[in-house]
């Protein structure tokens, strides 16, 4: 099934101690595995990756110590089930224990048109957006939107 | 959100359950899991003809606690394979009822968002492990996790639980009330002495709790 429309995520995490610190070796260790979970997940469309690790921690656009994730998905509930059923679940459990709490948005979706890939600038402006409260261009998951081509249907 | 004057929709569900056969029925459908159930095997675990068992559980399905499914459970198709059975299982939906009202639901959202956005997530977590300590030793664990609403099935590899008690805060804050979850199951453990012989861990998947617990090796 082909839709118009895909889910686009940006994640902000502030770190407790840089990434070579010892108390971050947890997080350090399940990088890899996590994103080739998310990789081979079902609605996976695309992650932000970068440098030799293939990994999105040295793109730091917020604060030096302030690292981001950013992905596109074929639903919701695709990238509900990769995060929240799955071993991912476990590692956002212990988040404390590597990231100090961004308030008051750290996460935040939208819909972007299918084959498109959006920009870490376009996901700043997003998580800015979000922070003023949850709307069609700017959500998480305790308040979704139905993407626009569901919108013009009904 | 869900506001403390569901009264009458609520009311109607919790009065379906007024009677002691239906709630018995009620009870067993919903100790079947994810895997719905016949009237027969109601009847059977009730004691009572398939006939007021069904009358029961459509009792039930009127009253939106539990949903039909039809299946031929034989595995047999076609001619002589005969009608397909009507099944049950228990509604997705919840309902409370609180008088006077009460917006507990709403305070435990307002609580877990405060948690989550001061980063507090560690301290429920302690506290979470000592409410589960603080049970009495000795307690048989299937028994110890049905008393805290976890339905507990016993699996070739260890319990699993079918019922999240916090479902409706688990969805909205998962890391957070999840990871309560196995902080307080943790905590039963240790509590009823039970925590050489069993493990618990997360290990998320949809329609159960995402806490499971595995049996330790020579424990």
């Amino acid at each position: 099934m082909t839709t118009a429309f895909h889910l686009a995520q940006f994640n902000a995490a502030r770190l407790r101690a840089p990434l070579t610190d010892p108390t971050m070796a947890g997080f350090v260790a399940g990088l890899d595995t996590i994103n080739a979970l998310a990789d081979a997940s079902p609605g996976f469309v695309w992650r932000l990756a970068e440098g030799p690790d293939g990994d999105a921690t040295t793109v730091r656009p917020l604060d030096p110590d302030v690292i981001v994730t950013m992905s596109v998905w074929e639903s919701i509930e695709a990238l509900r089930a990769f995060s929240y059923q799955s071993t991912h679940l476990d590692y956002l459990r212990r988040r404390r224990e590597w990231f100090r709490p961004i308030a008051p948005a750290s996460l935040v979706l939208w819909w972007i048109p299918a084959g498109r890939l959006p920009t870490v600038e376009q996901g700043c402006e997003r998580l800015a957006r979000v922070a003023a409260g949850p709307s069609p261009e700017a959500f998480t998951f305790r308040q979704t939107y139905p993407a626009p081509e569901l919108t013009a249907r009904t | 959100m869900t506001a403390p004057d569901d009264l009458d929709s609520g009311l109607a569900a919790v009065a379906a359950l007024a009677d002691g056969v239906r709630r018995a029925a009620y009870r067993a459908v919903l100790a079947a899991g994810a895997g719905p159930v016949g009237r027969d095997e109601v009847a059977a675990a009730l004691g009572v003809g398939r006939t007021l068992a069904a009358f029961h559980l459509d009792k039930l399905v009127d009253a939106g606690l539990l949903e039909v499914s039809y299946a031929r459970r034989s595995g047999r198709t076609g001619p002589g394979a005969g009608r397909p059975a009507k099944l049950y299982r228990a509604s997705a939906a919840e309902h409370a009822v609180s008088v006077p009202p009460r917006a507990y639901r709403t305070a435990a959202e307002l609580l877990a968002e405060s948690v989550e956005r001061s980063g507090a997530d560690a301290a429920l977590f302690e506290v979470a492990r000592e409410h589960g300590r603080r049970t009495s030793p000795g307690a048989d664990v299937p028994d110890l996790l049905a008393a805290h609403g976890y339905a507990p099935a016993e699996t070739p590899a260890g319990i699993e639980l079918r019922n999240c008690p916090f479902h409706r805060l688990a969805e909205q804050f998962p890391p957070l009330i999840c990871g309560m979850n196995l902080a307080m199951i943790t905590g039963l453990l240790d509590g009823a002495g039970a925590s050489a012989r069993w493990r618990a861990r997360m290990d998320a998947a949809p329609g159960r709790c995402c806490v499971v617990l595995s049996k330790n090796n020579g424990g």
